[in-house]
């Protein structure tokens, strides 16, 4: 009897095996494990053995039961994953074709620039003031000591709108506006940036509505070193802590001292190139001691208190940053260079 | 200011290469924008003299030259109109080269050698605006002085640099090359060296030769005038004339010449006039009477304003003051007696005046920004000296000198710690002192805590305060050894305010709804106006016009953002750059009755074009519900509620049955459409497109002030579909307004998804097919609850509509 058990376990192992699909290991369950199965025939079998014979016997049959279900088991999940296998492989898809197109838009590369100098100087604790373009001839020329007929009125050629109203030719007036609200609040601090526009005829540098940033402070003890650390960290961060930064005398009529703030050149890192004239310095911003005369129109004692002011072109850094080498294209919005931004 | 660098050497032996000493120029404040060498280039030119022209025996255009080179004579084959006999010329012989690489030769014209040839300033590589007219057509002609035989790079004085200054307004000063020099001293520490002269006066005096009044003192301090007789109008010697060239200025005859040098040395702009020409010796200085005119050196007339300042003689005009002289009183070849006026007139007037009849000179330039008014009457005297050297004839006696508004010397107190708390440095009143005194300015240092009193010349006018002095100090010491600090003291102050954050929070929303942002410029022009098909009256013809705009397209500030987004469109059609979505936010003007305009933000946009299909989707329209999908989108992202849109007819520029209100309540935030057909037509569009504008301030109004939040249902909600015949006419809101009114409360949503017209509907009708979405917050709704809902909906339809129901 043992040994006929033993012999219907091997052979059902090796039918298990060989199954080819579930169906298969079905009736291959019935065929061993069923009512009717062969081991259930076996077992009804054992009143015929002497006592002492049954509990061997009905051990080895157990246990024979128990192995071929794993068996089976075994097999049925093995089939499963091979025809999960087959089924998935069907489904193969070539990946490499386009995926669907979602519209997105692009934002402005000088809008980008503007954001990411805003940022800068209100990580340095400025805030943002906005002014309109549209201006009058005080605020853009006179309270920044600028009289009628003063002959540096000839380094903003200006569209007017009447005789005493312009479009503004430099963000100035919205700090004379803030420094006249908020007198005598200190410390003022602010940046403003904005639209500005000059009667020049456009072409690769020039064009009669470009964009500024410019910046105020105005303070107890502001020192023209304390210009330099600003505006030092303001282009270390905006183009990277390799570059040099120089200051160079030089005049407005609303800051003294003022100075010209060169980096070194983007493009050739110094050497010089054509992009810097062969001079290896780029001349990025204007800046300076706010001049007394306008702290005191604005009703600030210019023996009390001190400030400092610069001014920078969008364009001229969006240019320098990104290697563009012709202003016209921000205006032009040609989709094909928006997209590359 | 162009700075020849051998002029300069005529006052200050500077030691420095002419980029060492740009650079330093620069770094002190006067910028050197080019380092220009004149040598054009050429070389085996020689000077020659000519000695005898023959005709040609073969041609007629020809002539025939035997020219002194110095060591032998030439023979040489010319075909130029301006070659006499005795004339300097310019002489290239076999081996010569020119600018332009060509290499000279023998040649022989017509049977006829010729040695070489007869160089023009072009062949040269000479800039033909510094050469008189005649030489221009012809051979370039030498200083008279020149020497046979000797290099013409040397005798033209082009072996020189000229430093290209790019002079601040302030430094009028520096529009001299003798106070150039005083500038070169103070950052180098070399000795300066100013000219020394002694004006020999032999002839009448010059008291009973002219009588000068100045009768507008308010516009005239000053006025200096030398007379000198019995002068030779010729050309200049070639020293002066190398001067005036490398300077840029041509050489004309050696009167004019002077006046142009002394203008330059000194910085002084003088005018020679033709003694004899001046009506009854006399000289007023006066304010135009209105209805005069004066034929200016240009040869052009001039009418003058009341307000300007004018020399008279007798009879009437004879120059603009400090800006032109006139026609009539011109230095000439038959001038023997000469009048030299060293003036100072007030800049504000000359500007105006040089403004008012546009017309600019090197004097007006000068005197617009302030001359030296002690200088004057040092630049007559050397004037008078040097037309003695260089014309001849006898200086008169004395001059007239109509000093009316004497200098006021300017003495400044200069405090030391204002220096240094303006610079964050810690200078001692010495070395301040030393500073300034390297500059020649007269310093005395006294009291206690110290004080610097500066006394300032008359030629430094942008010196009037001490900051102007605390820049002195600062650019000489040098920008570069000022310690870098940083400010402290950083504000609580809210560093972008609500409006600014909101806007950047449209820029973002309409970009994430697929439109790129573009900047276009504020200004437009009328056409485009008429373009858009508006009406004489409508309110976007009320512009703020441009006074002196560069283009009539740039003339008015615009009144809407339509007009830059139908340019890029025009652009972006012109390049086939398609499909085309984008957006701009930005002020458009409104005149106000104010002094100045209203300026209003709008967010606008455009869209055009199709969506390109692909290998499993179809092309896609960017129609009017694609563009207010994106509008929605965008208003959704800024949280504004209950958007109504209303179809409305009275937008001219838009297709009369395909524009909408889009409103927020009852504002009105702006408007949605298609264009017209007309303007399409009218801007060459190929494509129809779509665009949006909305008032900004009225969006941002409409923005909740904060977001409130709302538990998020946990029932399930339970979905049905509907679909419903109306008539045509009903819109879809309409439709939807009933639905939402009967519903009730448990109804959250419903969607239209099929809207169709055609058979099996009846003509005029559509059909229409929504999803239900019914919950309730707290219980899962019951098939009866939502079958009672159902029912009220359709009988409101059907009471209201009279609605068809087409059953699921």
């Amino acid at each position: 009897m043992l040994n006929k058990i033993k012999i219907i376990h091997q052979a059902a192992l090796e039918k298990i095996e060989m199954a080819a699909d579930s169906k298969e290991l079905e009736s291959l369950r019935v065929q061993y494990l069923g009512k009717k199965g062969e081991l259930t025939r076996v077992l009804r079998g054992m009143g015929t053995l002497v006592p002492e014979e049954r509990p061997q016997v009905g051990r080895l049959a157990n246990q024979v039961r128990q192995e071929l279900e794993k068996a089976l088991q075994a097999a049925k999940a093995a089939l499963g994953r091979r025809e999960r296998a087959a089924k998935l492989a069907e489904e193969t898809i070539d990946v490499t074709l386009p995926g669907r197109p979602l519209n997105r838009g692009y934002r402005h590369p000088i809008q980008q620039i503007l954001n990411e100098v805003e940022n800068i100087f209100i990580g340095l604790g400025f805030d943002v003031a906005e002014g309109p373009e549209v201006e009058s001839d005080y605020y853009n020329f006179e309270a920044l000591n600028l009289p009628k007929l003063h002959p540096a009125r000839d380094m903003q050629d200006t569209f007017y709108i009447s005789e005493e109203v312009l479009l503004r030719t430099h963000t100035s007036p919205v700090q004379v506006r803030a420094m006249e609200i908020r007198c005598p609040e200190l410390p003022i601090r602010l940046i403003a940036p904005g639209k500005v526009y000059r009667r020049d005829n456009e072409d690769a540098t020039h064009s009669p509505m470009f964009q500024q940033v410019e910046g105020l402070l105005v303070d107890k003890r502001v020192t023209f070193g304390d210009l330099k650390g600003t505006l030092m960290v303001f282009i270390k961060r905006m183009f990277g802590e390799q570059f040099q930064v120089r200051f160079r005398p030089s005049y407005f009529p609303f800051t003294e001292p003022s100075a010209e703030v060169d980096m070194s050149c983007v493009n050739c890192d110094g050497s010089g190139c054509r992009v810097c004239s062969h001079t290896g310095w780029l001349e990025i911003l204007g800046c300076g001691m706010v001049h007394p005369k306008v702290l005191a129109m604005s009703g600030y004692d210019p023996e009390k208190v001190s400030g400092y002011a610069f001014g920078m072109g969008v364009e001229r850094l969006a240019m320098l940053k990104y290697g563009i080498d012709d202003l016209r294209l921000f205006y032009e919005n040609d989709l094909r260079f928006l997209y590359q931004f | 200011m162009r700075v020849p660098y051998k002029w300069l050497q005529k006052y200050i032996k500077v030691s420095l290469e002419p980029e060492e000493l740009a650079e330093k120029l620069t770094m002190a404040g006067l910028t050197v924008d080019v380092v220009e060498t004149l040598d054009p280039g050429f070389s085996g030119v020689v000077v020659g003299q000519v000695i005898a022209l023959n005709p040609h025996p073969y041609a007629d255009n020809l002539l025939i030259c035997q020219i002194d080179i110095g060591s032998h004579k030439v023979q040489l084959v010319t075909g130029a109109p301006n070659v006499s006999k005795g004339q300097m010329v310019a002489v290239a012989l076999k081996g010569s080269k020119l600018p332009g690489g060509q290499e000279i030769d023998h040649v022989s014209f017509r049977g006829i050698a010729s040695e070489g040839m007869l160089c023009s300033a072009q062949e040269l590589g000479i800039n033909t605006s510094l050469v008189s007219p005649e030489d221009r057509e012809g051979i370039i002609s030498l200083p008279a002085d020149s020497v046979p035989g000797t290099d013409v790079t040397a005798a033209l004085g082009l072996d020189d640099i000229v430093l290209v200054l790019d002079l601040t307004p302030n430094r009028a000063d520096c529009l001299s090359i003798i106070n150039v020099a005083r500038e070169v001293a103070a950052i180098t520490g070399t000795p300066l060296q100013l000219p020394k002269f002694t004006t020999r006066e032999t002839g009448q005096k010059a008291a009973d030769l002219i009588n000068i009044e100045i009768q507008a003192s308010d516009l005239c301090a000053r006025y200096v005038a030398r007379i000198v007789q019995g002068v030779h109008i010729g050309s200049s010697p070639a020293w002066l004339q190398a001067c005036l060239r490398a300077a840029g200025i041509r050489p004309i005859n050696n009167i004019v010449d002077i006046t142009n040098f002394i203008m330059l040395e000194m910085g002084q702009p003088l005018h020679a006039f033709d003694y004899d020409c001046l009506r009854q010796q006399q000289i007023v200085v006066r304010r135009s009477k209105g209805g005069e005119k004066l034929t200016t050196l240009d040869e052009i007339e001039r009418e003058l304003d009341p307000e300007m300042l004018l020399i008279a003689d007798a009879a009437g005009p004879v120059a603009i003051a400090g800006v032109m002289g006139g026609l009539d009183t011109e230095v000439t070849a038959a001038t023997a007696n000469i009048l030299i006026e060293a003036a100072h007139f007030d800049a504000a007037s000359v500007r105006r005046t040089s403004q008012r009849l546009g017309l600019r000179s090197e004097s007006s330039m000068r005197f617009g920004r302030g001359v030296d008014i002690e200088g004057a009457a040092a630049a007559a005297d050397r004037a008078a000296q040097l037309m003695l050297e260089l014309a001849g004839g006898q200086v008169a006696q004395g001059k007239v000198d109509c000093y009316v508004r004497p200098y006021q010397p300017v003495n400044i107190d200069l405090r030391p710690e204002r220096v240094n708390y303006l610079l964050g440095t810690g200078l001692t009143p010495a070395v301040m002192k030393k500073t300034l005194e390297r500059l020649h300015l007269p310093v005395r240092l006294q009291g206690q805590p110290p004080v610097l009193t500066v006394k300032v010349p008359a030629y430094r006018g942008d010196i009037t305060q001490e900051i102007d002095l605390v820049e002195e100090i600062a650019r000489l010491y040098g920008y570069d050894k000022i310690p870098v600090t940083l400010p402290g003291n950083i504000t609580a102050r809210e560093k972008r305010t609500l409006a600014q954050r909101r806007e950047e929070a449209g820029r973002e929303a309409a970009a994430a709804s697929g439109l790129t942002e573009i900047i276009t410029y504020s200004f437009i022009g009328p056409q485009i106006l008429d373009q858009l098909q508006l009406p004489i009256d409508h309110p976007w013809r009320r512009t703020v016009k441009i006074r002196n705009p560069l283009r009539e397209d740039q003339s008015l500030m615009r009144p809407s953002l339509l007009p830059g987004l139908l340019g890029v469109a025009v652009h972006s059609a012109g390049h086939r750059v398609m499909p085309l979505a984008v957006y701009e936010l930005g002020r458009v003007f409104i005149p106000s009755g104010e002094l100045l305009p209203q300026e209003m933000l709008r967010l606008a946009g455009l869209v055009m074009g199709n969506n390109e299909r692909g290998w499993d989707w179809p092309a896609g329209e960017m129609d009017f519900f694609y563009l207010k999908g994106i509008v929605t989108n965008i208003l959704s992202r800024l949280r504004l509620g209950d958007i109504t849109w209303e179809g409305i007819a009275e937008h001219p520029f838009l297709h009369p049955g395909r524009q909408a209100a889009i409103k927020a309540g009852e504002t009105i935030l702006g408007y949605l459409g298609e264009l017209h057909p007309d303007v399409l037509t009218a801007m060459d569009l190929p494509e129809r497109a779509c665009v949006f504008e909305l008032d900004w301030e009225s969006v941002t109004g409409a923005m909740p002030s904060k977001t409130d939040y709302r538990p998020v249902p946990r029932f399930p909600a339970v979905e049905r579909d509907l679909a419903v015949v109306v008539a045509a006419e009903f819109t879809a809101a309409a439709v939807s307004e009933v639905i939402k009114g009967a519903g009730g409360t448990i109804l959250q949503d419903h969607k239209l998804f099929d809207a169709y017209q055609g058979h099996p509907v009846p003509e005029g009708y559509k059909s229409l097919a929504y999803s239900l979405f019914f919950q309730h917050p707290q219980r899962t709704l019951t098939d009866v609850e939502v079958n009672i809902s159902i029912e009220r909906i359709k009988t409101a339809l059907k009471k209201k509509l009279q609605a068809v129901l087409r059953q699921q």
